[in-house]
């Protein structure tokens, strides 16, 4: 998440789920929190129940809209304009959080004279480069001042042209105008560009009526302040979006400006899918990270060797300025003794990417010959993937693949019952790709944590083997490695090298010779190289090869030799400060709430009684409170950095810094590195739209990814073929691509069949009944489904007379299992975010009729 | 454990409809007695025992569905889960689970859980059982095979890329930390795969 990164320092959510419980207001935007994450929506519902404000912004009205206080509809994919709304009323009518605003973020900073905003260049900003099709951010930067990106999940910049004359960070304070008078502080420069997203324009715009935004403004900003907070809660309706970036930096920036972040109730909550999707960007098995979000070496950037890569990466400011103690530790985890001063701590061994390695141009990689060999672990791409034809035609090109689940995938039988069979293309005696599918072991059949959506790491227990084969991922991976140093054993290739270097010893236990869960988290964990001691906390990295660490932000999840926090299991008492800090282990260092800092005055005294978590004692010249500060333990508030030194990391942020993976250690409302499209969010339409934009000529985000066109062709906006919004969903009893619930008889009871909600208007006009068979068309295929016809969706009367009817439907269903349907994503593009490559799956147009597609040789299909 | 029953007694139909009325709780409850205690037992609850009573084994688990986190309870006997449920101790969920959560032991235990590893030989029309051992051996071949023809050390202007394209990786967000931190060790600094993927941009 580079939007929460690039805003607040940390790509994760800044509060803990049951911190809902004392928010005074809670949004639910891009998400439906109440069927999606039930569990946790409890607690909006106890925020409720004790007078907190609710608001739904979304397209469908479902249980969360029922249970909120304003449900606000709006079409798919025009969140930007709402949230722009959002913030232009903050501004004008002065309801921005003055003391915390003023301190905490770079509102008073001035921006490069050079900077020009999309309300001058008509939907772009300064530093387009036609050619290129991708900005250079040199005119975003603070006036006279080059600004690292927090590096946490940014990507490769566009950019290679900052001057190098800028000063640095750590030559001075960055300019700013505490008066907001300056016309390029960053305060006007806002103003402006919000200035025409006014209600009447969010409701042209959004279809959501005027007096129905207005009430959600005066709702979420009545309830903040010295005395109120309120939070955020978004999933991926957000970042399912070729700007879903910055609709989540629209978020990260109205709780700045009303003071919500660090603060009890107050924050931006990410609600994310899978039971460790946040772990598993933490320690990212994903192509352009390393764990604890290093960069990956990348040949486009200055990376060759290890000096070089940590003078490009390495923030001269900030806690960032520690970078060079993670990398090396984490090189000595992987490389061991191999790995030595001389050699750059086996730096070279680290593969360099040399583009977008991504899901969505991997699709492409296997259709084109690139790929050739695939392990698909507990992922179901034919499902999951956009343009699920494409991703079929992919996996029919592959030498071989492994396929690892509990219950036989679409992906694993794509050769026999797939659309390539279906269709007719090709015979599974065509399809030469080799495929194993293996039995996957659950939790509670192995040992090991999980990283909640509140970054919270939680052990769960080996209970029961796991049905006949059945193995566990680090079974498969521990034992595939031993073969592979056993079979490159006697090379003396140079390239073999890293596979021959690699630390590989994991104590076995068992007759199946299970490698220990444990023994690998405490080498996630971190210990001292020499001696084995396990490093206590984030401060013990060292940058000398003296500890081996496998993920810094883990650091302090396994203490000492026996102390597995994350097997913690005491929970406060109702009369505890609710922080919960004896429950497993959060990153970092425990603390639950991010940058909780900013829960005190710049004086350090709690912004008011109601809301107090972390504040400064003078007499024992600490920072205390009801959760692990993070922040400087020791840093008085009035702290202010000496700038005739040059001071460089934590030195250069003063004591009234919370955001302390910044590089100037505020919150950016503006923000000059890091983003490819933009320092400020701005509405563009979706890819695939059923209007033009209205607030520019540019449609759409003009940076966003769109791979090829062969069979993933976009429709043109007002395309008469296609006039319908189309967005997908989830369900409460199914769970992503379905695998794990279709197949399993009581969920599949509760949601046996695929469907579509159709809105009543529409069906009247289109001749549709309840149940009746319909097809949904867009330019990559078609699928055939069941009709919904609900009152739940509403038309959008949008500018210019213009009504706009939506269809949406369930993404899970497949042909396996005892709950089947179409894919959805047959109908979706290989088009995604230009900083994430996440594709867009929640906004795009159809066409829809009722009937039946001709299968099988006219057969119908036994959905 | 198999509980025997209460002997039968012969008994006269007075001495049932007595034994009955006697025994039946809603009178008790009128008379006053609170429902939440002893006034809710008949005779057949008093000889109910809970399934977790027969249980060998009990381990903390995390609901293997989405990011809340959920922590749950999982009881086996005899080497079988025979029952999941909610830990009353979360702060989380304090006990609850939805659909999802709640379907955990089904899904454990659902009719259509892989047991046997699956091999589909190139052309082949079907499946074909296999032993751990072969397909183990066989895809470290495929995977060192796969990897030594398409391995690049250096790009043509010279800069050190060590890496392969040829071989990619997809899966993560279901996993554990333990899990993912191993696969990208071994994939990415051990083998030089960059294609290495994960539900996160899903
Ligand atoms: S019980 Fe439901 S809400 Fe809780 S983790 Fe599982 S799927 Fe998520």
């Amino acid at each position: 998440m580079p939007s929460l990164g690039t805003t607040y320092g940390r790509g994760a959510a800044t509060l803990a789920q049951w911190d809902l419980a004392n928010s005074d207001f809670v949004l639910v935007m891009g998400s439906n929190m109440a069927e999606n994450h039930p569990i946790a929506f409890r607690f909006v519902m106890r925020a409720k129940e004790k007078g907190a404000t609710i608001v739904h912004a979304d397209p469908r009205f479902t249980r969360t809209s029922a249970l909120a206080d304003i449900h606000a509809p709006l079409r798919a994919g025009t969140d930007i304009a709402f949230l722009g709304g959002i913030i232009r009323h903050i501004l004008e009518n002065d309801l921005w959080f003055k003391d915390y605003v003023l301190n905490y973020t770079n509102i008073a900073t001035i921006i490069s004279s050079d900077y020009q905003d999309p309300e001058q260049l008509d939907g772009l900003f300064s530093g387009w480069d036609e050619e290129k099709k991708s900005y250079t951010v040199d005119s975003w930067q603070y006036k006279d001042m080059k600004v690292p990106s927090s590096l946490a999940e940014h990507e490769p910049s566009t950019s290679d042209s900052f001057d190098e004359a800028a000063k640095s960070t750590s030559d001075g304070p960055p300019p700013e105008d505490r008066t907001l008078r300056h016309p390029n502080c960053v305060y006007q420069i806002m103003r402006r560009h919000y200035a025409r997203y006014t209600p009447e324009m969010v409701e042209r715009v959004t279809g959501c009526p005027a007096g129905t935004f207005l009430k959600v403004c005066e709702a979420i900003t009545r309830n903040s302040g010295r005395e109120r907070t309120g939070a955020i809660c978004y999933a991926v309706g957000w970042t399912h979006h070729s700007t879903g970036v910055q609709m989540i930096r629209g978020a990260g920036i109205i709780q700045a400006l009303l003071g919500n972040v660090g603060r009890p109730g107050g924050g931006v909550l990410a609600l994310r899918g899978h039971t460790s999707i946040q772990g598993s960007t933490d320690i990212p098995t994903l192509y352009d990270m390393l764990p604890g979000y290093l960069q990956q070496p990348n040949a486009n950037q200055k990376h060759a060797d290890l000096q070089e890569f940590l003078e490009t990466e390495q923030t001269p400011t900030g806690w960032w300025h520690n970078l060079p103690k993670y990398m090396v530790s984490l090189l000595r985890a992987w490389y061991g003794d191999n790995a030595t001063a001389e050699n750059g701590w086996g730096y070279r061994w680290l593969p360099k990417i040399v583009g977008d390695h991504s899901q969505l141009p991997m699709t492409l990689a296997m259709r084109d010959g690139v790929i050739k060999g695939m392990f698909f672990l507990g992922q179901n791409p034919v499902i999951g993937g956009s343009n699920s034809k494409q991703v079929q035609a992919g996996l029919a090109k592959l030498d071989w693949m492994v396929v690892r689940d509990c219950a036989e995938t679409e992906t694993a039988s794509f050769w026999k019952e797939g659309h390539l069979v279906r269709d007719g293309d090709m015979r599974p005696e065509d399809i030469g790709t080799e495929v194993f599918l293996m039995p996957a072991s659950l939790a509670g059949e192995k040992d090991g944590t999980f990283t909640n959506t509140h970054r919270l790491l939680q052990w769960h227990d080996k209970v029961v083997d796991g049905p006949g084969d059945s193995q566990s991922e680090l079974w498969f991976i521990y034992h595939l490695g031993r073969r592979l140093k056993a079979l490159y054993a006697d090379s003396d290739l140079e390239r073999d090298q890293p596979i021959q270097n690699l630390t590989w010893d994991y104590p076995e236990r068992g007759p199946d010779r299970d490698p220990s869960a444990e023994a690998v988290l405490k080498e996630i964990n971190g210990y001292t190289w020499l001696d084995r001691r396990q490093l206590s906390g984030i401060p013990d990295i060292k940058d000398d090869g003296s500890t081996a660490c496998g993920c810094w932000i883990y650091c302090g999840v396994f203490p000492t030799h026996n102390d597995n926090k994350s097997r913690s299991r005491r929970a406060d008492g109702p009369d505890g400060p609710g922080t919960h800090l004896g429950w497993g282990f959060a990153w970092p260092d425990n603390r639950r709430t991010l940058a909780n800092r900013a829960s005190a005055d710049p004086e350090g005294k709690p912004w008011s009684e109601r809301k107090r978590l972390i504040w400064w004692d003078a007499e024992k010249e600490t920072w205390t409170g009801d959760d692990q500060v993070d922040f400087v333990k020791d840093k008085p508030p009035g702290f202010k950095p000496d700038w005739s030194k040059h001071p460089t990391g934590m030195d250069a942020l003063g004591g009234d810094a919370p955001f302390i993976l910044i590089a100037d250690g505020k919150a950016a409302l503006f923000s000059s590195s890091g983003l490819k499209d933009g320092p400020l969010p701005t509405h563009y339409e979706p890819l695939e739209s059923p209007v033009h934009n209205q607030l520019y000529k540019q449609e759409a985000n003009p940076v966003a990814k769109h791979w090829e066109k062969r069979d993933n062709e976009l429709a043109e906006p007002g395309d008469p073929r296609f006039p319908h919004s189309f967005t997908t969903y989830r369900l409460t009893e199914h769970h992503s691509g379905g695998t794990p619930t279709r197949s399993v008889p009581v969920t599949a009871e509760l949601q046996p069949e695929g469907f579509a909600e159709i809105p009543t208007e529409l069906a009247r006009e289109l001749g549709i009944g309840n149940t009746d068979w319909v097809v949904i068309s867009t330019l990559r295929g078609e699928i055939e489904t069941r009709a919904l016809v609900t009152d739940r969706l509403q038309p959008f009367h949008l500018g210019g007379g213009k009504t706009v009817h939506q269809v949406g439907m369930p993404w899970h269903f497949g042909w396996k299992g005892y709950a089947t349907g179409d894919i959805a994503n047959v109908l979706t593009a290989v088009v995604g975010d230009p900083n994430t490559s996440m594709h867009e799956n929640k906004a795009l147009v159809c066409g829809l009729r009722r009937g039946r597609l001709a299968r099988d040789g006219g057969r119908h299909g036994e959905s | 454990m198999r509980r025997s029953r209460p002997p039968i007694i012969r008994r006269t139909l007075a001495d049932r409809i007595g034994g009955f009325v006697r025994d039946w709780s809603v009178p008790r409850q009128i008379a006053g007695q609170s429902s939440a205690t002893k006034a809710a037992e008949s005779a057949l609850s008093r000889g109910l025992r809970p399934r977790l009573d027969e249980a060998d084994t009990v381990g903390t688990n995390i609901c293997p569905y989405c990011a809340v986190g959920c922590a749950q309870l999982m009881y086996a006997k005899d080497g079988r889960v025979i029952h999941v449920e909610g830990d009353p101790r979360s702060p989380i969920n304090q006990g609850t689970l939805c659909p999802k959560g709640a379907a955990t032991l089904g899904l454990m235990t659902m009719p259509e859980r892989l047991d046997k590893i699956k091999y589909r030989a190139p052309h082949s029309d079907r499946w074909e059982e296999r032993s751990m051992d072969w397909a183990m051996d066989r895809i470290a071949h495929l995977t060192k095979k796969t990897r030594d023809e398409a391995f690049v050390q250096e790009l043509p202007d010279g800069g050190t890329v060590n890496h392969t394209q040829a071989i990619g990786s997809l899966g993560g967000a279901t996993l554990d930390n333990e899990e993912n931190y191993l696969i990208k060790k071994l994939f990415s600094a051990g083998l030089g795969m960059v294609w290495i993927e994960n539900q996160a941009r899903v």
